[in-house]
């Protein structure tokens, strides 16, 4: 039990930690007219502030966080069993990752999975970025007032729509009585129904559907702050198009671009409705094994494991993606 | 001049396209919830039927969901907005050393996947509300952890919101309450409050939207109770029915007059400006150029 006690613990040294250095600096320092927490906010609403806050980063965001970690280093036990002695710290949630424990042969059925999220989610945000960049600038840059403000609300209209229904109308489109084979096979392109489900094609188009709009609209806020005239110059000191996008509107948009990038992915690889409703029986996504082992399996440790991984690949991705575009966290979250 | 012309109608190609990716999805599962045959199909359209809409209103589980949704949806307003709000304040005024990690615990929710937050919240809910029958008995309730798992991350994006609008707000303000006598509470509730009045609406807005519809957190927290999110998810595991269609048609609809109202709301507002504007201009214009004796 003690493990999870230091759980606690820590967020509350941290804030100690920096509640000394800032009483220490504010004792260095003799400037009259600096005024206290309280007495710039009033006591009760200084209070409460810091109450709401507390709750919240504390209860919400950092103590489940550590949580979920710790319980990730536990043994799979029956309620009655936990905090006795054979509940010790270990690694073999984590090492079950690599290595199945019932055979103790190479765990391929989850690497694969692992490796397989990853990279047609990296795919997914590549995509998605072609297919909405050109809009972005279009209607950042090209467009007259009026029509952007109806492209915009044509964009948050299906945004409010839910992902399980989106995911639902994609279904219908490609199931094998669908639209689309029955088209197919009206023209006489092919004879049977072909199975878009089961080959993944019903996967990767949910996915791409379902972010698309989280893409754009970071996208649109950076391209559309840039200066026209500089594009003008641009274009008129003989910059082909392509270089203008190169070399003006994809350096400036940066921020967006990373943000868009870095939701897209995370939304992908966190998927759970895609995956469930769109892809075939032998579709393996990462987080519907998580899923499995928290609604089939019962095995909550090795889930809390699962999803520490895919945590670590969610963050291991933000990082690249700052250091690609050389921006800070501050400039991508806006 | 031609490739003027050419680019033109490419652009509008690929516009089209665009938005029959977007739409067409949708259009087509609009039309299967008004036509008669159980499996929802658009093309032959047999007879046109309202009959999914009554099975949708008589699925009892789908409005249980919907109730659920709300009271969450609500419960999630009433707790992020406050928290946003404070958190923002509190980002301009704290420790600037600890900023940098304040930042990074506020904004982490936002880049962890839906499905990471909601197990968190259900494994560590779980041994503090357990720690005791009371709080077992009356608090660990999938209302009250949804509640708590979709805060996690909407109150962050009212903080992004609010903090946006805080930014712009002249601290002269501030200074010259207090200078003519008002209180700390006073000059929050008549002065700061109502220039964030906008920024704390939109953050409402989108709080109870995004608690509307989410899924992948709701689906570990909400435990053994449903949100409409999560039957539906169940329905269209079991198969397909155009009564399903016929909620996405409703869903629709409700955005769809959501939108032309905001825009409408916004131009009215924009129009109302540019008057002012005006009037401002010739007031100045009469100041400056005085008036003939």
């Amino acid at each position: 039990m003690s493990s999870r006690f230091l759980v606690f613990v820590i967020p509350l040294v941290v804030i100690l930690v920096f509640w000394l250095m800032a009483k220490r600096e504010q004792g260095q320092s003799h400037d009259p007219t600096r005024k206290g927490f309280f007495e710039r906010n009033g006591t009760v609403l200084g209070l409460v502030f810091i109450g709401l806050v507390a709750f919240w980063t504390l209860f919400l965001v950092v103590l489940p966080y550590l949580y979920m970690a710790v319980e990730s280093f536990h043994p799979k036990l029956v309620p009655a069993k936990r905090g006795g002695p054979e509940d010790v710290l270990t690694i073999a949630q984590y090492k079950s990752f690599f290595v199945e424990p019932s055979s103790g042969d190479w765990n391929t059925t989850h690497l694969w999975a692992f490796g397989y999220t990853i990279v047609i989610s990296i795919i997914i945000t590549a995509l998605n970025f072609a297919i909405s960049y050109p809009l972005a600038y279009y209607m950042a840059q090209a467009g007259t007032l009026q029509k952007v403000r109806l492209l915009m609300l044509a964009l948050i209209v299906p945004y409010w729509v839910n992902e399980i229904l989106r995911a639902f109308s994609l279904r219908l489109l490609l199931a094998s009585k669908g639209l689309i084979n029955q088209a197919l096979m009206g023209i006489g392109i092919t004879d049977g129904p072909i199975d878009f489900l089961g080959n993944n094609t019903g996967l990767f188009v949910g996915l791409s559907y379902a972010y698309l709009l989280i893409m754009v609209f970071p996208l649109y806020n950076a391209i559309e702050s840039l200066d026209k005239n500089q594009i003008e110059a641009a274009r008129d000191l003989g910059a082909p198009w392509w270089k203008i996008h190169r070399d003006v509107v994809i350096p400036y948009a940066k921020p967006g671009i990373a943000s868009g990038c870095t939701m897209v992915f995370m939304l992908s690889a966190g998927s759970l409705a895609a995956p469930q409703f769109l892809g075939g029986p032998r579709t393996l996504w990462f987080t519907s094994i998580v899923y499995d082992f928290f609604f089939q399996a019962f095995n909550w440790p090795r889930g809390a494991a699962y999803a520490f991984i895919l945590l670590a690949a969610c963050i291991a991705f933000v990082m690249l993606m700052l250091r690609l575009f050389k921006v800070s966290l501050g400039e991508t979250i806006r | 001049m031609t490739s003027r012309f050419v680019m033109k109608g490419m652009i509008g190609f690929y516009i089209f396209l665009f938005f029959l990716y977007l739409f067409g999805p949708l259009a087509v599962m609009s039309v299967t919830a008004f036509n008669t045959p159980a499996y929802p199909q658009a093309i032959p359209f047999e007879s046109f039927t309202l009959e999914w809409f009554v099975k949708l209103w008589n699925h009892r589980a789908m409005m249980e969901g919907l109730r659920n949704s709300f009271i969450i949806g609500l419960g999630v307003v009433a707790l992020s907005v406050p928290v946003g709000l404070a958190a923002a304040i509190i980002m301009n005024q704290i420790y600037h050393r600890a900023r940098g990690m304040f930042y990074l615990v506020t904004v982490s929710p936002v880049l962890t996947p839906g499905v990471i937050i909601g197990i968190s919240t259900v494994i560590f809910w779980k041994d503090v509300l357990g720690a005791t029958e009371f709080t077992k008995e009356y608090f660990y309730k999938g209302i009250i952890l949804s509640i708590f798992g979709q805060s996690s991350f909407v109150a962050a994006y009212c903080l992004l919101i609010i903090m946006a609008r805080l930014q712009r707000f002249d601290r002269a303000q501030e200074e010259a309450a207090l200078d003519l006598g008002a209180t700390n509470p006073q000059v929050f509730w008549h002065i700061l409050l109502p220039f964030l009045k906008p920024a704390l609406i939109s953050a409402a807005v989108i709080a109870f939207l995004t608690s509307f519809e989410n899924y992948n957190t709701t689906t570990f927290a909400i435990l053994a109770d449903k949100t409409l999110v999560t039957v539906l998810a169940g329905e269209v595991r079991q198969g397909t029915t155009p009564a399903l269609s016929a909620l996405a048609v409703i869903i629709i609809g409700i955005s769809l007059a959501g939108a032309i109202i905001y825009e409408v709301m916004k131009r009215r507002e924009e129009q109302a400006a540019a008057r002012l504007s005006e009037r401002a201009r010739i007031a100045e214009r009469s100041e400056i150029v005085p008036a003939p004796v």
